[in-house]
């Protein structure tokens, strides 16, 4: 019988918000069981929600999508479950429930980590040494235990406590300066979270090569991924050019760090307005003198694309403002994906620029199943979800568990993974660590 | 100390940014990576920046952050006499990853069926714009195309602008870092069940799934019909986005929650007390945004940006400054954790670079050699696959090995 790669092994999931989430998934779509632990009695910050309260229903239309966007618009009645913010990175996990800052509490936690693999946490450095949950701890229980610590900056140093997400540890890394649009300071932008992406999967990767030398050696150990460290590959042209000239790199907008032209994004024929959403955009990226000349040929051959100076990339590169205003005067005319096929037909590279809603109406999409239905808990409706990106055709990754509620698989980790009897576990869920929601003291 | 991957061989035909940042990050943890070129070296030598902004093969600053620890045997695959070699070469390998168009390898001679017959065991790793299946599958892409296709570039920028992406390759490295752990999972089961598959990564799919808003817009509008907007610009919601100050900028996000950790970062002052700051949806309200804002950017211009994070960091407050590339390189946190590591190039001389992505001490991250002259290791890997001194001479005379003597 084949099997994923990380079958047979367990992953205690102390992540939270977006980068260590994202980690732990990628380690269930492996094949990992991966256990979250919650506690009924602390909200994890920005994970599952801001508030054991719902947000008001009145407030929902002014919050941004990704925060405002329950399932039909109503919060329902474990919001904690279904958050839009975070649902999609809960697949592929388990959920069970337990006051780990409570000896009882603890004694269950410490009976997990003698039964598990692996653990990953990427909360502020602090917390987890506050409530004990240290890699020696974890080690005097399993030996070979793998503990993955994602921390904002490294847990030692002057800025090991610092509070982030990734739109903060960007900052530092010097990402956000050098991502905006060129002559226009930062401040003219959005937040993103580039960190969380690039941070989770090579936290996770951090995880497989530790698993390969432990089934070598095995030994454990415990991995610091300081989320700003790792996120420097993504600058590494910057690093690179002040590294071997001295140079600081600048902001280029959509502009080719090669230095190819022309390469940005130009409007199309728009049903709406940025306003609703109905602006539409298309990326060109010319990367050489044959297919600037197949636009050319395509735009009609206009005058001001036919001079001499913009037949070779130095001329377009000199004159990438005029061409821009130019090329975007052709494409406003256009619809984004006639564009699309017909520009791809000659060798371009080109796409829309896609708001997310029209990704699901994608044939492309579409036909790679990247969004399949599935339905979640307290009856809220059957939505599509994404996939695994992973396409192993003879050990398959899919969802085999829908994004988890809080709680949903405490009778299996408590009898079946730790061997609790029913009476201690009718006990343990009078005290309160068996839960489905939160307890009324939460805020 | 043998770093984890030790045990693994790697035949890597990709090129560019996103396979070898991928197979970058198997071969600093160990990973006996055989990087494959065409005559002349692959186009990855000619990107940016260059040392000394001379356009050089052998001086290209992304081909050396991107290919330590590998090493460079040239072979031309457009020669049939070449297959031969590389069957051989295959049959000594774990996995074979490439990145060429779809069609490429097929049309090359030595696709899938061929790496199967050739090393059952062995898995093919093929990363391609739109994957292996689907109508883009022969699209062209770059990192500004797939990810304003996939990725949510949309919503990034302010709303009288177009779109804009993040900097320089951001989207084929995050791309390349998830492909590493496809291609590690493809080996563990090549390697522990002896099931070789060809594992199709699509840089597009990786972008749709993945966790920068992506993830998060997508499930908001199919859960509501909410859809996300471009509305970047700062100082819309209480001490949300990015401030100007004495020296510079900060990013800030609201503390939504926590108003009494930010009332602490500015010092609790009498006019930041009181229940309309705590009322709901207080933090959008556009006039106390405006009240706040009066105050807060008085406070931010009197402090440089370390002074303001020290004082966001000590008051718990999500807050982080703008640093460029020179601050980090010699900032007092990063630069003692070492965070940089020193590469000496035979060509390029010595230089740093961002080091290991993460550290792992009983299996640890190890710069054992810089990134490859072109051909540098032909002979040597040759050798180890059984070729005599004499076969490689014939090679070279029939045009397997291209132009190099």
């Amino acid at each position: 019988m084949s099997h994923l790669p990380l079958a047979g092994l367990r992953v205690i999931d102390f992540a939270v918000v977006w980068a260590g989430p994202f980690a732990t998934a990628l380690l269930g779509d492996l094949g990992a069981e991966v256990i979250k632990v919650e506690n009924p009695f602390v909200l994890q910050p920005m994970t599952r929600g801001a508030s054991r309260h719902a947000p008001p229903k009145e407030l929902l239309s002014r919050f941004p999508a990704m925060r405002g966007g329950f399932p039909n618009s109503d919060p329902g009645p474990r919001h904690w479950n279904y958050s839009p913010t975070m649902v999609q990175i809960f697949r592929n996990k388990k959920s069970f429930t337990v006051d780990f800052r409570q000896p009882e509490g603890r004694d269950i936690l410490a009976r997990l980590v003698a039964r598990s693999d692996v653990l990953v946490e990427n909360n502020a450095t602090e917390t987890m040494e506050g409530l004990g949950i240290t890699y020696d701890w974890l080690k005097s229980i399993r030996p070979d235990i793998i503990m993955l610590r994602m921390p904002a900056y490294g847990s030692a140093g002057p800025y090991a406590n610092a509070r982030a997400l990734g739109v903060h540890l960007e900052s530092v890394m010097g990402h956000t300066a050098l991502r905006g649009y060129s002559r226009l300071d930062p401040s003219q932008n959005s937040a993103i979270f580039s960190g969380d992406y690039i941070g989770a999967t090579q936290g996770a990767l951090a995880v497989m090569m530790a698993i390969w030398h432990r089934k070598k050696t095995g030994e454990g150990q415990l991995i610091e991924l300081a989320q700003a460290e790792n996120a420097s590959g993504m600058l590494y042209q910057a690093f690179m050019d002040y590294s071997l000239n001295g140079r600081l790199s600048e902001a280029t907008g959509n502009r080719s760090v090669q230095g190819i032209a022309p390469a940005g994004v130009y409007p199309c024929r728009s049903p709406g307005t940025v306003a609703d959403g109905g602006d539409r955009w298309i990326s060109i990226a010319i990367t050489n003198d044959q297919e600037w000349k197949a636009l050319v040929k395509e735009m009609g051959s206009p005058a001001w694309a036919e001079q001499p100076d913009y037949q070779t990339n130095a001329g377009r590169l000199a004159a990438h403002d005029e061409i821009d205003n130019a090329l975007g005067g052709w494409t406003k005319e256009h619809d984004d994906y006639d564009l699309f096929h017909s520009l791809q037909s000659l060798g371009i590279p080109c796409a829309p620029v896609l708001e997310v809603s029209r990704a699901f109406d994608d044939p492309h999409v579409q036909a790679r199943g990247l969004y399949e239905p599935h339905e979640l808990h307290d009856n809220v409706g059957t939505f599509r979800y994404m996939t695994p990106f992973y396409r192993f055709p003879d050990t398959p990754s899919r969802i085999v568990q829908p994004p988890v509620a809080f709680g949903e698989h405490n009778e299996y980790v408590y009898k079946t993974v730790l061997g609790v009897s029913d009476d201690e576990y009718e006990r343990l869920k009078a005290a309160g660590h068996i839960r489905m929601d939160y307890d009324d003291s939460v805020l | 100390m043998p770093g984890p991957l030790a045990d693994m061989t790697i035949l890597d035909l990709t090129q560019m940014v996103c396979g070898p940042y991928a197979t970058k990050l198997l071969a600093d943890f160990g990973a006996n990576v055989i990087k494959i070129e065409p005559p002349g070296g692959e186009p990855g030598r000619w990107l940016r920046p260059f040392q000394g902004d001379v356009p050089d093969p052998e001086r290209s600053g992304s081909f050396a952050y991107l290919n330590t620890n590998k090493r460079s045997l040239v072979i031309d695959l457009k020669n049939p006499a070449s297959a031969p070699v590389f069957e051989r070469l295959c049959r000594k390998v774990d996995v074979v990853v490439e990145s060429f168009t779809p069609a490429t390898m097929d049309e090359l001679g030595i696709g899938w069926e061929f790496i199967h017959h050739a090393q059952p065991a062995a898995p093919l790793v093929s990363i391609s714009n739109f994957g292996a299946t689907g109508p883009y599958r022969d699209y062209r892409g770059t990192d500004l195309t797939l990810y304003g296709f996939a990725g949510e570039m949309y919503t990034m920028g302010i709303a009288d602008r177009e779109p804009v992406k993040m900097y320089g390759t951001a989207a084929l490295i995050q791309s390349g870092a998830a492909a590493s752990t496809a291609i590690l999972g493809a080996l563990m089961v090549g390697i522990e069940q002896g099931i070789g598959q060809h594992v199709d990564f699509s840089i597009a799919d990786s972008h749709f799934g993945g966790n920068d808003r992506r993830h998060a817009t997508a499930i908001a509008y199919e859960f509501s019909g909410k859809r996300s907007f471009r509305s970047g610009g700062s100082g819309n919601s209480l001490a949300e986005g990015t401030f100007p100050c004495a020296d510079g900028w900060v990013e800030f996000t609201a503390a939504s929650q926590r108003l009494d950790r930010l009332a602490d970062m500015l010092g609790n002052p009498e006019w930041f007390n009181g229940p309309k700051w705590t009322a709901p949806g207080a933090v959008l309200n556009p006039e106390l945004v405006d009240e706040f804002n009066g105050h807060f950017y008085g406070w931010l211009a009197d402090r440089t940006k370390r002074e303001i994070w020290s004082e966001a960091r000590r008051a718990k407050v999500l807050c982080g400054p703008l640093f460029t590339v020179e601050e980090l390189c010699t900032d007092p946190h990063f630069v003692p954790r070492g965070f940089l590591q020193e590469v000496t190039h035979p060509q390029m001389g010595t230089f740093t670079m961002p080091g290991r992505p993460f550290s792992m001490p009983a299996s640890p991250w190890e710069l054992r050699f810089p990134a490859p002259l072109i051909g540098q290791h032909t002979a040597s890997i040759l050798g180890e696959s059984g070729y005599s001194a004499g076969e490689i001479e014939q090679l070279k005379a029939v045009g397997v090995l291209g132009i190099q003597s």
